[in-house]
């Protein structure tokens, strides 16, 4: 038998070598992502039954459907196509390596017959004066070339842009090392959430998926919470927190953070995500004692009777910020001393004078109010986040690398006939090939101007 | 004068263009083919101005607040026309091919035609987490990238309405008619691969800039929203062009089929996302 069988090993390794498993792969995780931008993810049960059904429900819970990007099959389909990546590599990689190692320093006949770019002719000089000229004409104008002699032949070789060779495995390189800084952000790392309203402070957060919480090892106060809005609407314009890191009660690190600047302590970074009321504004409420002009001032929260002399008692019922045209206004009520509740009336913190001409017992006025915030922070430690940035670069970099420069070499042979010397030259180039060919034609003229001018003049 | 003006010229003058590239298709006359290329460029200019002028504006209504315009769906459609002039004058620069005009500036034309008549322009303030530097190189390089996959897109058209004729074509004369004015189908493929080219990289530096205003904004720089994964789906779909190139058969007019699925699956992306599917991403509420 002439022909050896391959053994099981040795397809096995060419299929996961393979392009074809490379473009298959690819092509079947563009295909596969689809899924999850169509059905919601991440879900709770109530949901998917509502819009597919409870057997559809049942069937996307088998398929892994509910959680896809982080099921085993899409999992595997990834882990399939980084075997490939570093099979793929592994085999082609020494080819590569070889134009770094073994440049082909003396190209046979077949090169200078068989390029695309070649040329042929002949000048006066010796081929060690030729070789001489045409070296110093491709070190300004290309590269340094290597001389070499061979069977009484002289033989130059120059190239440029060998690296532009491996662009496309620092490619591949970068998309592993990503790959890798995400399995470690997501083994060693947590996504969590915490609430803390201003003035109070927390040493746990709470994961988003799972239940219990996570401890920090430190302390996090919330001194100030703050949003501010574009005029005249109610977009916010930006909202920031006031942060305290606190480690044995010794306070470590203050930073403001907003939305777009995180604080990072100990590799935990604290996001402005939310925010939102924390309990009931509380109100600074004036108060005047009709008859005698005795001025008071209260902090009243909404719904809670406080105590005014003579046993009576009021209370804020309702609040708005703007009530029509008058601005933010309240409404109360005042207890009589037997404990009856009055009518309820409005007060109009722009118009103080207005509840003088009401001829109460007392008159109210609204100095201001305060709504009390917590901040809603994301939680993120991610140890593989630097990983990623690296692979990131790595990526645009070597994509670059691999599309826009390209490994050129050029080869000279140098061969006595007769009292001439005969020049042959050949180039190529792994890519932009129509580029190069101007490029070539150019160094050709160049080097024939060259040495027809020295034949010239020794003539002259 | 004010952008809004200034942008109207330039769709106008897109409009020009674009029937004179059709009158060249069918006069062939070369006057014309200039006439065309030049009020492109002519185009290009005021909405280069005008993107500056909206910038201008946007501190004018803003104050502190102005910012590039990058950062509403109005503002990102004019962007794209923008950048797709941008690229088929590079390459109308480099190729000379002038019936190219005729397939890629409709696309350019159509993009400004639905942001000026259905896309709501107004600079608003932006919440805060468009804030962020991230955002407008997020924005400039992802739609650099989507132009270079339409400029492929209108020449893997090309080249299958030119492939048939071509194959059947008997001798050595060149074509005649309309499609012999087309370029040789062997650079039709070229240009499609060397747009994607551009465009590749582009595509990939917009992903990773996406993912770091992700992560500044919100803590993690991947979360698989409908928006970032179907630009994955993309970057893959393109991906698996390049290296189908190598395994021969891949080129010509599978390359075509591949540039445009490509293409409709970024439309999809920009689009179909906000339109179709839900995401987290800002654009929907255009
Ligand atoms: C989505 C993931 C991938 C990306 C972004 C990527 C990127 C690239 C780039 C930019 C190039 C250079 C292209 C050119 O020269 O035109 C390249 C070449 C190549 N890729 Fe990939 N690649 C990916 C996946 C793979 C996989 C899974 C394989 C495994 C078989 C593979 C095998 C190759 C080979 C064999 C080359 C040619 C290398 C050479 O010129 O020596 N690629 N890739």
């Amino acid at each position: 038998m002439a022909e050896t069988k391959k053994t099981f090993i040795d397809s096995t390794w060419d299929f996961l070598c393979s392009l074809k498993l490379a473009i298959i792969l690819v092509l079947l995780l563009a295909l596969t992502s689809i899924i999850g931008t169509i059905i919601l993810q991440n879900g709770s049960a109530a949901d998917y039954i509502r819009e597919y059904g409870q057997s559809n429900y049942e069937l996307f819970k088998k398929l892994q459907f509910i959680d896809m990007y982080h099921s085993s099959w899409f999992i595997g389909i990834l882990g399939l196509f980084s075997v490939n990546l570093i099979c793929c590599s592994i085999k082609n990689f020494p080819r590569v390596w070889r134009f770094v190692k073994q440049p082909t320093l003396v190209a046979s006949s077949g090169v200078f017959k068989g390029s695309a770019n070649r040329a042929e002719f002949s000048c006066k000089e010796t081929k060690h004066q030729a070789a001489e000229q045409i070296s110093e004409l491709l070190k300004k104008e290309f590269a340094k070339p290597v001389l070499t002699e061979k069977d009484d032949k002289l033989y130059l070789f120059a190239q440029k842009g060998i690296y532009s060779r491996f662009g496309a495995y620092i490619t591949h390189l970068s998309i592993l090392i990503i790959m890798a800084g995400a399995v470690i952000g997501n083994v060693w790392g947590y996504k969590a959430f915490v609430n803390i309203a201003e003035g109070t402070s927390t040493n746990q957060v709470r994961p988003r998926n799972g239940t219990q919480p996570i401890d920090l090892g430190f302390t996090v106060r919330c001194d100030d919470f703050d949003v501010s809005y574009y005029e005249n609407s109610n977009r916010p314009k930006d909202y920031n927190s006031d942060l305290v890191i606190l480690e044995d009660g010794k306070e470590i690190v203050h930073k403001r953070i907003e939305v777009n600047d995180p604080l990072t302590y100990k590799g935990i970074k604290f996001y402005q995500s939310s925010y939102g009321s924390a309990g009931n504004p509380f109100f600074k409420v004036k108060i005047t004692e009709n008859k005698t002009g005795k001025v008071i001032e209260r902090k009243a929260h909404q719904g809670k009777h406080i105590q005014l002399p003579g046993g009576y008692a009021f209370a804020v019922t309702n609040f708005t910020t703007s009530d029509r045209n008058f601005g933010p206004a309240m409404q109360l009520h005042v207890n009589t001393p037997d404990g009856e509740h009055g009518a309820p009336f409005i007060v109009w913190q722009n118009h103080p004078q207005m509840d003088v001409k009401r001829g109460g017992v007392f008159s109210f006025a609204l100095l201001g109010h305060d709504q009390p915030y917590y901040t809603g922070l994301q939680v993120a430690k991610d140890p593989g986040v630097n990983i990623v940035w690296a692979g990131c670069f790595l990526i645009v970099f070597g994509s670059l690398t691999a599309f826009f420069f390209s490994h050129k070499r050029i080869w000279v042979c140098l061969e006595d006939n007769g009292k001439k010397t005969k020049v042959l030259l050949a180039g190529n180039a792994h890519r932009n090939q129509p580029g190069f060919s101007l490029a070539f034609d150019d160094l050709q003229q160049q080097i024939e101007d060259a040495t027809k001018n020295t034949s010239q003049k020794k003539e002259g | 004068m004010d952008s809004g003006q200034l942008f109207n010229l330039t769709t106008i003058a897109y409009f020009a263009a674009m029937v004179l590239f059709f009158a060249f298709i069918a006069t062939k006359n070369n006057t014309v083919a200039l006439t065309a290329t030049l009020s492109s460029l002519a185009g290009f200019v005021i909405q280069t101005v005008a993107l500056g002028m909206r910038w201008y504006e946007s501190y004018q209504i803003l104050g502190v607040d102005g910012r590039a315009p990058l950062t509403n769906l109005y503002e990102s459609v004019v962007f794209f026309a923008w950048s797709i002039l941008l690229i088929y004058l590079l390459m109308d620069w480099k190729y000379k091919q002038r019936t190219i005009g005729a397939f890629v500036l409709p696309i350019a034309l159509f993009s400004m035609l639905w942001a000026q008549m259905s896309l709501h322009s107004s600079i608003d303030p932006l919440v805060p987490a468009l804030q962020s530097n991230w955002l407008t190189y997020h924005v400039i390089t992802c739609f650099l990238g989507y132009a270079g996959f339409a400029f492929a897109f209108g020449v893997s058209i090309m080249y299958l309405m030119k492939i048939g004729k071509e194959e059947k074509h008997q001798g050595d004369a060149p074509m005649k008619g309309i499609l012999g004015l087309f370029p040789p189908t062997r650079v039709l493929d070229d240009m499609n691969y060397k747009a994607i080219m551009i465009g590749f990289p582009l595509l990939t530096l917009g992903i990773v800039t996406g993912a770091a205003w992700a992560y500044y904004a919100w803590g993690t720089y991947w979360s698989w929203d409908p928006k970032e994964t179907w630009s994955l789906i993309v970057w893959f779909l393109y991906a698996a062009f390049l290296h189908a190139r190598f395994t021969r058969g891949w080129v010509g007019r599978r390359a075509a089929w591949l540039s445009i699925i490509g293409f409709a699956a970024t439309v999809f992306c920009y689009l179909g996302v906000n339109l179709v599917l839900s995401g987290l991403h800002s654009y929907g509420s255009g």
